[in-house]
């Protein structure tokens, strides 16, 4: 046996060819079929290869998410093997190298188990020391610690601020196992609650639980998880479908890229079990193509799930059958709508549909068919090992359960946090994420994308569920979650948004295609300090319309960031528009850099211009050409004597 | 077989374009009685010969018995696909909301002005593609560029352009 997933000796009778109902339990609780102490050790090595239930060794875990290994994490693994095994200490010490720990702006990632020791920011230079000193003389190495804001120093992982505040139950393996080894899954219990489903449970039963939990959708809509099952259940016809929406389209959010890429199989688990309850044999994975690392996982997820007889025919003998085909998306934001994205995985443009039928009924090639986001299929084994009504006590009444935010902008730690629901933004943004960097003062926090809505000050109080963010103007979408401090123009925020839906709208309807046109025109115009007053009303107008009569989600919320940021920083628009400035000093047409005549020529300025725009003599004043500026402000920050000036 | 390094370019090429069509005639015997396989094979072709040229469109049309205006509608339809040649290195530097607000476009800015090339263009010499995507996923580094399949992150202009000018 050299994984926890083969056979572990010739008497075994249970391999995926000849599947037996135990075999999975077989694996991770002892030998069914026959009793034998060689089995039982080797079954309890390669578990505590995973788990590491003792202090007798340790295991360094390196982060080898897209962050951390762009900030270099990659050659650690073998710097750190090649000082381990110079010390001899091969025998007491494992490298691992896992996913995004969701901090990834304190990366490269070292983390050393059991003890939970959390390095940040390890460089090649620092193995040696970290060898020696903390693998050898057992004493930790200060300065690769987490150090907040106010200078604490936090050696161990659970106690930095960021992790403290989170319940990462979802996210409970990202970090802790290797997403490439089905074996290590399986060793934290992975395909239980499929075991428990298929053995102890009815298609109806688990239907049940999953309505008892109250688990609503992670995709955005937040739509009860239980009762589009149900319907699919109920719906005639043979060929049913399950697909995974992983496009994760909405810019500002990564959950559903950190749980593909950190635990894979969890969201297989939960497209299985999605299969049994609604009687499907065939799932669907549509995955966008910027997530190259997620594909190649969920490639090799699936396919050790289906050499171990866990996708296939007669899965774990239980005359179950169940298949999942992996679809790259082709990038189009619009692919996210579940009827655009089924128009596309028949190969066609992905356009919306009118609704109903609803999927539930007619979907994928006419088909009933259930879609679900990555989170929340990625839910489900947990909701299954820990029961409906269990579940349905975390988080609030109406919205159960934890949400992962992608926490991003202006905020000292930026990452992914997990948190019940009906925490507030405040807890959020200041408790776990620190704050605003750099000193600066908070402005607005932007959630739910492109469908969403910015939020102030006056909201921070606010829990964040499903429904408490509604009034405000906001939802909690998918869960992007970006902080903006002062600096930031609302007005540019606004074109941004539209910018972004306007490019994107299929343009199968009018109000979306050509209303957004308008729209994006108008918020253009107030950036360049070129609209009037008649022009705000216009644009008030448009959002009505467009917002009333668009055929599908993204022509229906596009205009929630505009209605937003009008109401909440109307003065910001009006300072555009009435005395063509830009108080954030943001919108390039409204401001101006030069140089004043304190300039003592030093050249800092002139060194860091990305564009060569600045120009002059060594110890003599210097100047802007004003047009190469891209009006980057780099100039002003390097200024050391306060003579970059912004007009 | 002959050695590589001593076959003239022009066999070169001629070599390359053979191989490009075997593998072009795999992938559409692979798919041809199959649902929906437009896009994979799209992207298949693609990968194979760097962008859909009009004979491209056709051939795959013709095999695929569809017509090639909708064809030409899925491929104009999705950014993913490519209708000209285009350079060396592709950067994508991401226009997400988190870069967006912490300096994203000045970025993006940078990267015009020095390649004086605008957004899905490619400089004359082949060697670069400038193209935006709308969010990389990786937020928390951001501003955050993609160079080929390299991730960088916590970008400034100047950094960008350091990265740039060190792809050979
Ligand atoms: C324009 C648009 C884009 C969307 N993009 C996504 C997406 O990227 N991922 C996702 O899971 N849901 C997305 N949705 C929501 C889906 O249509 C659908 O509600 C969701 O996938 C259902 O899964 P859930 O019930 O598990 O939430 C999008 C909706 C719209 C209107
Ligand atoms: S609302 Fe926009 S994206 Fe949706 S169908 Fe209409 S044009 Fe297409
Ligand atoms: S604002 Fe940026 S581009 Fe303009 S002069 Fe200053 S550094 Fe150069
Ligand atoms: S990639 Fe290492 S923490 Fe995110
Ligand atoms: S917004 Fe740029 S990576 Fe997400």
């Amino acid at each position: 046996m050299r994984s926890l997933m083969e056979a572990c000796c010739q008497l075994c009778n249970h391999t995926p060819a000849t599947p037996c109902s135990k075999y999975l339990l077989c694996r991770t609780e002892g030998p069914l079929c026959h009793d034998n102490d060689q089995c039982r050790q080797q079954r309890q090595r390669f578990i505590r290869e995973v788990i590491l239930p003792d202090n007798s060794r340790s295991q360094i875990i390196v982060c080898g998410g897209t962050g951390c290994s762009s900030s270099g994490s990659a050659n650690l693994v073998d710097l750190l093997n090649q000082e381990i095994s110079k010390h001899g200490l091969g025998d007491v010490v494992q490298v691992k190298r896992t996913s995004c720990h969701g901090f990834c702006e304190n990366g490269p990632i070292l983390h050393i188990k059991p003890a939970g020791v959390f390095y940040t920011k390890v460089k090649p230079e620092d193995i040696k020391e970290l060898v020696t000193s903390h693998l050898i003389n057992g004493r930790i190495v200060e300065r690769l610690l987490y150090q907040d804001n106010s200078g604490t120093v936090y050696p161990y992982f659970w106690d930095i601020p960021f992790y403290a505040g989170q319940t990462r139950l979802i996210l409970r393996n990202c970090g802790q196992i290797n997403p490439e080894s089905i074996a290590d899954y399986v060793a934290v219990g992975g395909y239980r609650s499929l075991v428990k489903v298929l053995q102890q449970m009815s298609p109806d039963e688990v239907i049940e639980e999953v309505t008892l939990s109250g688990l609503r959708g992670r995709g955005g809509a937040g739509f009860p998880t239980g009762r589009k099952w149900a319907s699919a259940r109920k719906a005639p016809g043979e060929i049913k479908y399950i697909i995974c929406n992983a496009d994760e389209g909405d810019p500002g959010a990564f959950m559903d890229r950190s749980l593909l890429e950190g635990d894979p199989h969890a969201v297989l688990e939960g497209m299985l079990i999605a299969g049994y309850a609604v009687g499907s044999t065939r799932g669907y994975i549509y995955c966008r193509a910027e997530y190259p690392l997620a594909i190649q996982r969920l490639k090799i997820a699936i396919g050790q799930a289906r050499e171990a007889g866990l996708l296939g025919s007669n899965i774990l003998n239980s005359g179950f059958a169940f298949d999942i085909v992996l679809k790259e998306g082709a990038g189009a934001f619009v692919c996210g709508e579940g009827t655009a994205l089924q128009a596309s995985i028949e190969g066609l443009r992905g356009m919306p549909r009118v609704k109903p039928p609803r999927s539930t009924e007619k979907g994928l090639w006419e088909k009933p068919t259930v879609l679900n986001n990555v989170e929340t299929l990625a839910n489900i084994p947990f909701l299954m090992q820990m029961g409906g009504t269990a579940y349905g006590q975390l988080g609030t009444a109406k919205s159960p359960g934890t949400k992962i935010f992608a926490l991003s902008g202006a905020v000292t730690n930026p990452g992914l946090v997990e948190v019940p629901m009906g925490l507030t933004l405040r807890e959020i943004i200041f408790g776990i994420g620190g704050g605003i960097r750099d000193g600066k003062g908070f402005k607005a926090v932007q959630l739910g994308g492109p469908s969403g809505g910015c939020l102030t000050e006056q909201h921070l109080d606010l829990p964040v569920d499903f429904d408490s963010l509604a009034g405000a103007g906001a939802t909690i979408g998918s869960g992007g979650m970006v902080v903006m401090a002062e600096d930031t123009c609302m007005v540019d925020v606004a074109r941004f948004f539209l910018a972004f839906t306007q490019s994107e709208s299929c343009g199968k309807c009018t109000p979306c295609r050509e209303g957004t046109k308008r729209m994006l025109e108008i918020l253009e115009r107030i950036c360049q300090g070129e609209a009037e007053l008649k022009d705000l009303e216009d644009l008030e107008r448009l959002c009505r319309v467009v917002k009333s009569t668009s055929l599908c989600g993204l022509g229906q919320a596009c205009p929630n960031p505009v209605i937003s940021t009008l109401k909440y920083f109307r003065s910001e628009f009006l300072a555009h528009i009435i005395e063509k400035r830009c108080p954030a000093g943001v919108c390039s047409s409204l401001v101006k850099y030069s140089i004043a005549a304190n300039c003592r020529g030093c050249g800092l300025c002139r060194k860091n211009c990305p564009v060569g725009a600045i120009e002059g003599e060594r110890q003599q004043p210097h100047t802007i050409a004003e047009d190469k500026c891209i009006k980057c402000g780099v100039c002003l920050a390097q200024c050391k004597f306060g003579a970059v000036l912004r007009l | 077989m002959r050695n590589l390094m001593e076959v003239s370019s022009l066999d070169k090429d001629l070599l390359q374009e053979k191989d490009r069509q075997l593998k072009l005639e795999e992938l559409l015997t692979k798919y041809q009685n199959t649902p929906g396989a437009l896009i994979p094979v799209l992207q298949q072709a693609q990968e194979i010969y760097g962008y859909l040229s009009p004979e491209l469109i056709r051939t795959i049309s013709s095999r695929l018995r569809i017509p090639a205006s909708r064809t030409y509608g899925v491929a104009t339809f999705y950014s993913q696909f490519h209708l000209q040649p285009r350079g060396r290195h592709i950067i994508k530097v991401c226009q997400g909301t988190a870069c967006h607000v912490r300096g994203g476009s000045k970025v993006m800015e940078a990267l015009k002005s020095y390649l004086g090339v605008g957004a899905g263009e490619t400089t004359a010499d082949l060697k670069f593609t400038l193209e935006t995507v709308a969010c990389l996923g990786a937020c928390g580094l951001a501003p955050v560029m993609m160079i080929n399949d390299q991730t960088e992150g916590q970008l400034t202009p100047a950094k960008a352009l350091q990265k740039i000018k060190s792809c050979d």
